[in-house]
């Protein structure tokens, strides 16, 4: 009888998971090891891959290349993300207003959202054009002479990280007002009756109840822009100074692959990526004690 | 009555339902409408630029000022645009990848989830953990080894090479695995006793009561397929199975041949409409797969 059941339970197990779990192995799985005994290989896809031990490693360490491109993703980071998390909590805020008209401004803010950041990067490539551009045309009628933006590394730096912002926005927006609408109206109501004025309110209820979801933005912010990649490939105006010199680390591990035929190496530098991501988790996690507020607690 | 209510401690005028502060109430309130105006304009003037854009011969694109709306208004960029790219052929690789892939992604997440979240086996939970430690491993990481893998099966420039991969993210299983976790047990126990089997239970009552999260998950999934760039680019170029995405990538010129930007805003024209079509009749579940693709993270 036991006996019975339990193949009975395995038949049942095997028909829901088998298919899932067979193509996860193969198509996932395979390529994650397979990724990682890569990082310790000299491979150009045409003669045998042979054995190498770290020395993809030591070479990344001297790698001038990555250096910039890690420098290039910090730099990103450090523009964009704290933008677009004031940003984002200001817009959110905003659309959190019970007005006529909020959901139009709501949908609106969502559109960059769902385009495609290929669509979305030449849009802005078109918009930051230097000569004939809605940036420039609009800085010329102030008297300002426009710079050559995805021309130049700097100023494509700031061309990307605005187009980003424009993108991303809506979406964290989006998430904060998640996070605003778990907070109860009991304790705006009671602060109410204390006396307390709006700024009072989002000051001392608002802002701490939405601490563990800022908490969840910055985590976001930062994983996905580590792996920023489409529009650091598609903007800067092609074999300018902005092309050569603008890489992060995704576009570098891409070249490294698949224009110079690298596999190991741009294996091994997709590894380290992962384990930057994973540290910096692992650390904001650690702080999240510090200014994260649980309302259970 | 406060009359400091009216204004908070940096003098920025602030509604309240309490005062009959007149006046300020209408500065108020004039002051929201430009805001939630000048929101919607910088969220959509880009894609009616681009639309505009689109609609102008070439010479009229080069002009400054900047024509802002198109006269004369000509489709010679979308006919320019057929002639250079397959534009039936591309729009449909796009289509036919994201539908499949997307039906494909719901029936295997969906078996997999009510294997982790109704049915009993050893070893369940350890294989779970198994499927959200794939979920913290960057795109990049498994773009590489996918691409040999997609090399060695022969599936280069194939539809197989654009949709299977992408079927077996962890992600679906984990998001319905949830939402199969809140149905009560109650039905099924009763339908257990009548003698139906689980793929009966399944179809009957789990998948009916789970329609909002197989949309969610199937906006999500559409919207992921539809969008992709980093993996189809190396995997799909040639002209049979290309998706928009990339065909796009490709209109924009070398060094010294000038871009046709009329013909690069009609590709995006027609990349990112369905998108948005979509995205404004669907709204509710645009929004709910866009934040759980945060989780992904």
């Amino acid at each position: 009888m036991s006996w019975n059941s339990g193949i009975h339970r395995w038949k049942w197990v095997a028909v829901f998971l088998l298919p899932g779990l067979i193509g996860l192995s193969l198509f996932i799985l395979y390529p994650i090891i397979s990724s990682f005994w890569l990082a310790f290989q000299d491979w150009n896809l045409l003669s045998a891959p042979e054995f190498v031990g770290l020395s993809n490693f030591q070479e990344l360490m001297g790698d001038a290349d990555f250096w910039q491109a890690l420098g290039y993703t910090l730099t990103f980071i450090m523009l964009y993300v704290p933008a677009v998390f004031v940003l984002g909590l200001a817009l959110a805020l905003f659309l959190n207003q019970k007005v006529r008209g909020m959901l139009i401004v709501r949908a609106a803010s969502f559109l960059p959202v769902v385009a495609s950041w290929v669509v979305v990067s030449l849009i802005w490539k078109w918009i930051f054009n230097p000569s004939y551009g809605l940036v420039n045309f609009a800085l010329g009628t102030l008297g300002v002479q426009g710079p050559a933006w995805l021309f130049e590394p700097q100023t494509a730096v700031y061309a990307m990280v605005i187009t980003s912002i424009w993108k991303d926005v809506g979406y964290i927006a989006l998430l904060y007002l998640g996070g605003l609408q778990n907070i109860s109206e009991s304790y705006y109501e009671a602060a109410r009756i204390d006396g307390a004025n709006r700024w009072r309110c989002l000051l001392h209820i608002t802002l701490p109840l939405l601490t563990p979801t800022m908490f969840f933005v910055a985590i976001t912010l930062l994983i996905n822009y580590f792996q920023m990649f489409e529009q650091v490939w598609l903007m800067p105006m092609r074999d300018s100074a902005a092309d050569r010199q603008v890489e992060v680390i995704v576009t570098e591990v891409v070249k490294n692959a698949f224009s110079y035929n690298r596999m190991g190496y741009a294996s091994a530098m997709s590894w380290v990526l992962f384990v930057l991501i994973f540290a910096i988790t692992f650390v904001q996690l650690r702080l999240q004690k510090r200014w994260v507020y649980y309302e259970s607690e | 009555m406060n009359p400091s209510n009216t204004l908070s401690a940096k003098g920025l005028p602030i509604r309240n339902e309490a005062s009959p502060a007149q006046g300020t109430m209408l500065f108020a309130r004039i002051v929201r409408i430009s805001m939630m105006v000048l929101i919607v304009a910088l969220m959509v003037l880009p894609f009616l630029w681009m639309l505009s854009t689109s609609l102008k011969a070439q010479q009229y694109i080069l002009q400054t000022p900047p024509q802002l709306i198109p006269n004369p208004l000509t489709f010679e960029s979308y006919t320019g645009l057929a002639e250079r790219i397959d534009l039936g052929r591309t729009f449909f690789n796009s289509l036919f990848v994201a539908v499949m892939g997307t039906l494909g992604q719901i029936v295997i997440s969906s078996m997999s989830a009510y294997a982790f979240a109704r049915l009993e086996w050893p070893g369940r939970n350890s294989v779970f953990v198994l499927y959200l430690m794939t979920m913290m491993i960057p795109a990049v990481v498994l773009v590489i080894p996918q691409f040999i893998l997609v090399r060695t099966l022969g599936w280069m420039n194939t539809y197989s090479a654009l949709i299977v991969p992408g079927l077996f993210s962890a992600f679906g299983t984990f998001l319905l695995r949830q939402s199969f976790l809140t149905l009560p047990k109650d039905f099924e126990e009763a339908a257990l006793v009548d003698g139906a089997n689980h793929l009966t239970i399944f179809w009957r009552i789990i998948m009916p009561l789970s329609l909002p999260a197989l949309a969610t998950l199937g906006v999500f999934s559409f919207m992921g397929y539809w969008n992709n760039y980093l993996y189809p680019l190396f995997v799909a170029r040639q002209a049979d199975v290309v998706t928009l995405p990339i065909a796009l990538a490709t209109l924009q010129a070398g060094p010294r041949a000038l871009t046709e930007w009329n013909m690069v805003m009609a590709g995006s024209v027609i990349t990112v409409l369905p998108i948005l079509v979509a995205y404004l009749l669907a709204q509710r579940w645009f929004v709910s797969g866009a934040i759980s693709s945060g989780i992904k993270g």
